[in-house]
């Protein structure tokens, strides 16, 4: 498991602006950020380095932000990568809240899929079963 | 004119007629344990009555204590004789009952009765009448009046535009009966299915149970081409039928024969000559199945201190200026902040930090419930978000029977302020 910013923001022209630019001023590099946005308010998910540091930065700083622990699984950065992966979940009947993905620079053949399910430490067990390789806070430290 | 004898009553005489009247009053309640009680507390009998002067003698009474004497605590007469009752909608757990005897009835249609024919209505009239019919009081109170003027009554009550207008087409309404907003809402729906209000027969409507003013008077007599009338009225009195505005549109007539009112200083207590703007205090002289001592309505007005030109001799109350409680009026529902409160304390997800924002859209008022999300939620998936939202709305809606829009926003986002929290943003232009 690895940790995941989600930060809460009502829906307001240049709310995203301030977290970035806080970060930005902060050298805070956001290695992927996945946006969910209703009409009323958007919440942002955020990868970032020494998550646990930066929370507390946005916290400080009056934003609604919070660690939510999400499943970060690496494949192959080629065609049936994320299918994979879902394959799994579907078979073991593991429900998928919300995913996004995003390519890391070091390993540029490789894919990271970042995944919100219901019942995470199952579907982990399972992937693991599989051989699926999935990845936890250290690995992905730059 | 309906009751011309009465309405144009010389003052003295009229004075007499309610000294009289409060006297047998008092004697009645007297009887009933709960104002028993209050007189006793403050030393008064009915002996000490002796004209409508010494009103100022007797006790209050409050929201509050309707509520504390449910259902029919209030009750002066045999409970055999109560025929019908009503009730307040919307009010905080227990609500307010009126109950009426067959000759409170006949008092309720002879003031609605009144109250119509100050707006030149007539028994060749058509009235329909989109007051909501049920516990509330409007639709039947005006539905009473109507039909002892003979007007041919459609109790369409409130709602379905659209066949609402079908109606007014199909009969000729000459008499439309709704609140104020809801006038101008039928105005704008009726514009989009190509009416022509100026050739429509319409010629006169009776519009309460929210604040308006003369602004909006003149958009709904400009759009709907009709008169508009103002008139007042309340379930811990009676209904509508208390005051009504005559033709010549300047302040609400009370039909003091049967309702006497009172403005006092709501700080001290004191009563406040005629002039003085203050709250509005109601005793009902004679009804006698829940009779009522000095209502605190918490209306703020002032009895106007010169005759109308119209000849009649009822003093006048101005159209309300405000309210000494922090009551909200919505789409015709009374509601206070402190019933969202108790809602909002109830459920998971939350703190009881709100904001209620109050607007008018297409002349329909909307109430939108901010709240804070508690600090330890887990905002992270739209649906656990929008699942309380949901969850907070079905309970609001039980409680007010209104809907209302919940809108969660971040822990500490709601302003913090000392003493009274300014809890309610009224965007409306009234």
């Amino acid at each position: 498991m690895i940790k995941q910013i989600s930060v809460f923001m009502e829906n307001k022209p240049g709310r995203l602006l301030e977290v970035t630019k806080l970060l930005a001023s902060n050298k805070v590099n956001i290695r992927t950020l996945s946006l969910a946005d209703t009409a009323e308010f958007g919440i942002a998910r955020l990868i970032v380095d020494n998550p646990d540091a930066v929370v507390e930065m946005l916290k400080n700083n009056r934003f609604t932000a919070r660690i939510t622990p999400v499943l970060a699984v690496e494949v192959p950065d080629e065609a049936g990568g994320l299918a994979k992966v879902l394959e799994v979940f579907s078979e073991t009947g593991v429900n998928v809240e919300y995913m996004y993905g995003f390519v890391e620079k070091k390993h540029s053949d490789k894919a990271l899929l970042v995944f919100k399910v219901e019942e995470p430490a199952r579907a982990k067990e399972q992937l693991i079963a599989k051989g699926l390789t999935v990845v936890s806070e250290k690995d992905i430290t730059s | 004119m309906w009751n011309e004898k009465i309405e144009t009553m010389d003052t003295k005489k009229l004075r007499l007629q309610q000294s009289k009247s409060l006297k047998k009053l008092v004697e009645l309640v007297y009887k009933v344990p709960f104002y028993k009680q209050k007189m006793d507390e403050l030393n008064v009998n009915p002996n000490d009555i002796k004209s409508i002067e010494d009103i100022v003698k007797l006790p209050f009474t409050t929201k509050h204590d309707l509520r504390e004497v449910y259902p029919l605590g209030l009750c002066a007469c045999e409970q055999v004789e109560i025929v019908e009752v009503h009730m307040s909608s919307g009010t905080t757990g227990t609500p307010v009952v009126d109950a009426y005897t067959l000759n409170d009835i006949e008092i309720w249609s002879e003031t609605m009765a009144r109250t119509l024919s100050m707006g030149g209505v007539t028994k060749s009239d058509i009235v329909q009448n989109a007051y909501g019919y049920g516990l509330f009081t409007g639709g039947f109170g005006v539905h009473y009046g109507s039909r002892k003027l003979g007007c041919l009554t459609i109790p369409i009550s409130g709602g379905n535009t659209q066949r609402q207008l079908q109606v007014m087409k199909d009969f000729g309404s000459t008499v439309l009966t709704c609140t104020p907003s809801y006038s101008l809402y039928l105005a704008e729906a009726g514009k989009e299915m190509g009416f022509d209000f100026s050739k429509m027969p319409l010629k006169a409507g009776f519009f309460g149970a929210e604040a308006w003013s003369e602004n909006m008077r003149v958009e709904i007599e400009s759009k709907l081409h009709l008169k508009a009338y103002d008139i007042y009225g309340l379930t811990e009195i009676i209904g509508p039928g208390v005051a009504a505005e005559c033709e010549r549109q300047k302040g609400l007539h009370f039909f003091e024969d049967h309702f006497y009112p009172e403005i006092i200083n709501p700080e001290t207590g004191e009563s406040l000559p005629d002039g003085e703007k203050g709250e509005l205090v109601i005793t009902t002289l004679t009804k006698t199945g829940t009779p009522v001592l000095r209502y605190r309505t918490r209306d703020i007005t002032y009895i106007f201190e010169n005759k109308c030109e119209c000849g009649r001799t009822h003093r006048r109350i101005h159209s309300l200026l405000g309210r000494t409680d922090d009551m909200l009026i919505i789409r015709g529902v009374n509601i206070f902040p402190s019933q969202i409160e108790n809602v909002l304390l109830k459920q998971k997800g939350i703190e009881p930090h709100y904001v209620l924002i109050i607007d008018r859209f297409n002349n329909l008022d909307s109430l939108e419930v901010n709240v804070e999300m508690s600090d330890d939620l887990c905002f992270d998936e739209v649906k656990v978000v929008e699942s309380i939202e949901k969850t907070i709305e079905h309970a609001l809606h039980n409680e007010l029977l209104i809907y209302a829009k919940v809108k969660l926003v971040s822990p500490k986002s709601i302003q913090r302020s000392e003493g009274k929290a300014k809890r309610v943003i009224d965007n409306r232009k009234i």
